[in-house]
């Protein structure tokens, strides 16, 4: 699989149904970043030092003997149009600032299913993220490692004994990683408890985002959990501590789903078929409202109250709805009320129950 | 409460610091603790992200205790002086590290609680890493060989410490 492979399927590793508690966290991911002694970080970079950066990156990418360096694809964003950027984007293979710009400096390495993916002169010079479907931040960990480790060979990394990993951002500085998952909250937030909830997490020093990162508003009920602390605890630490909160807001949200089946049955199976019927049978559809609406009907599969639908339709229908994705199965540009007509059409296909 | 700097207008801001462990507490109305703590006010324009972020380096509060806002010096290697870094909210470098050094320890401790890594080690920077603190030991024992008049072990260290100098580089 290609760089065009990846930008031409809807396909990605995460929507894949995992094993586990796959109903209610989505995706696992870890991210690592990285930079290179003595150049500028990327907001400093000139034409000069920045091509001399690429050039030490494209090298190790080529002749470190690794399996997983050599299982990708490197692509420069000067190569690619600006819709095929949102595209990345929109898989959450690039962050959507990264894939604003259309430099030559800045790039992409991702392997064939999407779950390794490399930003090249993002806030770093490398954000290597393995991204992964359910709750699995060992297995992201581990194998983002090995990326690590690969590139290593052929790279000096900016490191510090005192500081660690060195990176443009202090946030950053340290183990230079930011594990995250991805969570549907919807009994949460129905039972009035979401407040409560993320004010708590907040607490426990994790930071809590919308589906797209940093500066990305809550929609769905999906929200992002991350660790904010990168410097005074082990790669090993920061992945446990997050996994045993996750596992505690799992906890809650099952509890609380049973509390709904229980209480308000009726009223919960009447929001999941309306949700379902206005889904089916939209015309003219808006992003945020096709996503308020797959929470309800993910909620249904989740709950078998809706059967027939799989999860990893409803994951392939999140990202298959974005602006990039419709306007590059159009094959056209499209204004926001054709998009909001094809997004209803594609919604209609994909969500017939089998 | 009366603001404890001027005593006139009621304290609206009540400001903690920690800074290298002390914490020290000042309650302020809104006027003074503009003027005293350099905090942004009503000034909508003033919270943009690099603002925020240069926030973490430290407020103006504590300036003369930065010895590199003083002696205005830039990082060798990038150019960046610590002004640059607090408007940008970034480092310019990796040997932004060292030359702020001091700065940061702050910075770091107020962001992650900690500013010592305890993670995932290189390996061949890592191997740097060692080498490097290997050097530094065996410099240590040279000068007290020197001290102590131990002319020939001093010579052995001296051989020793041009090896590990050579692995270096």
């Amino acid at each position: 699989m290609s760089i065009n492979d990846v930008l031409s399927s809807s396909y990605v590793k995460w929507m894949d149904s995992p094993e586990g508690n796959r109903d209610i966290v989505i995706s696992s991911r870890v991210r690592l970043a990285r930079n290179l002694s003595q150049i500028p970080f990327p907001h400093l970079l000139n034409q000069v030092n920045g091509e001399q950066c690429l050039e030490l990156i494209k090298n190790a990418w080529h002749n470190t003997p690794g399996p997983v360096l050599a299982s990708m694809d490197m692509v420069t964003f000067d190569q690619l149009s600006a819709l095929e950027r949102q595209i990345l984007a929109e898989k959450h293979l690039s962050s959507p600032g990264h894939a604003e710009s259309s430099s030559s400096l800045k790039g992409i390495l991702v392997n064939n299913d999407g779950s390794l993916a490399v930003m090249i002169n993002e806030e770093d010079h490398l954000r290597m993220q393995c991204l992964l479907p359910g709750l699995q931040l060992k297995e992201c960990y581990s194998r983002v490692q090995e990326l690590d480790d690969e590139f290593e060979q052929n790279l000096d990394y900016a490191f510090d004994e005192n500081r660690g990993y060195l990176t443009a951002c202090p946030t950053n500085v340290g183990t230079g990683m930011r594990a995250s998952v991805m969570i549907h909250l919807p009994a949460i937030h129905i039972s009035g408890q979401l407040n409560h909830i993320l004010h708590n997490i907040d607490q426990l020093g994790l930071a809590v985002r919308g589906l797209y990162g940093e500066g990305s508003e809550p929609a769905g009920n999906f929200f992002q959990i991350s660790n904010q602390i990168t410097l005074g605890q082990t790669e090993e630490d920061i992945c446990n501590y997050l996994q045993t909160v996750t596992e505690q807001v799992v906890q809650q949200e099952i509890l609380l789903r049973e509390k709904l089946q229980r209480d308000m049955k009726y009223q919960l199976e009447d929001k999941i078929g309306r949700a379902y019927g206005i889904l089916s049978n939209a015309r003219v559809i808006a992003s945020d409202e096709a996503l308020t609406l797959f929470s309800d009907v993910r909620l249904g599969v989740d709950m078998q109250i809706l059967k027939g639908i799989s999860l990893f339709s409803l994951n392939e229908l999140m990202v298959a709805v974005r602006p990039a994705h419709l306007q590059k199965l159009e094959g056209r540009e499209m204004d926001v009320v054709e998009r909001d007509i094809k997004r209803a059409a594609v919604i209609k296909e994909k969500l017939t129950v089998v | 409460m009366l603001c404890d700097e001027c005593k006139e207008q009621p304290a609206t801001v009540h400001l903690i610091q920690v800074f290298n462990g002390h914490k020290t507490e000042s309650h302020l109305c809104e006027g003074c603790a503009s003027q005293k703590s350099g905090l942004i006010l009503d000034q909508g324009s003033k919270l943009s992200i690099p603002n925020l972020l240069g926030g973490m380096f430290g407020s103006i509060y504590n300036v003369q205790d930065m010895p590199s806002l003083t002696r205005s010096i830039k990082c060798p290697n990038c150019g960046m002086s610590f002004i640059d870094i607090k408007q940008a909210g970034k480092l310019g470098c990796s040997e932004c590290y060292k030359v702020y050094e001091q700065e940061l320890e702050a910075s770091l401790r107020r962001i992650h609680g900690n500013s010592q890594h305890l993670g995932k080690i290189p390996v061949r920077g890592g191997e740097k890493v060692r080498i490097k603190k290997q050097i530094e030991d065996l410099k240590d024992r040279l000068q007290e060989a020197v001290l102590q008049e131990e002319y020939e072990q001093a010579a052995q260290i001296r051989d020793t410490l041009k090896e590990m100098e050579r692995k270096l580089s």
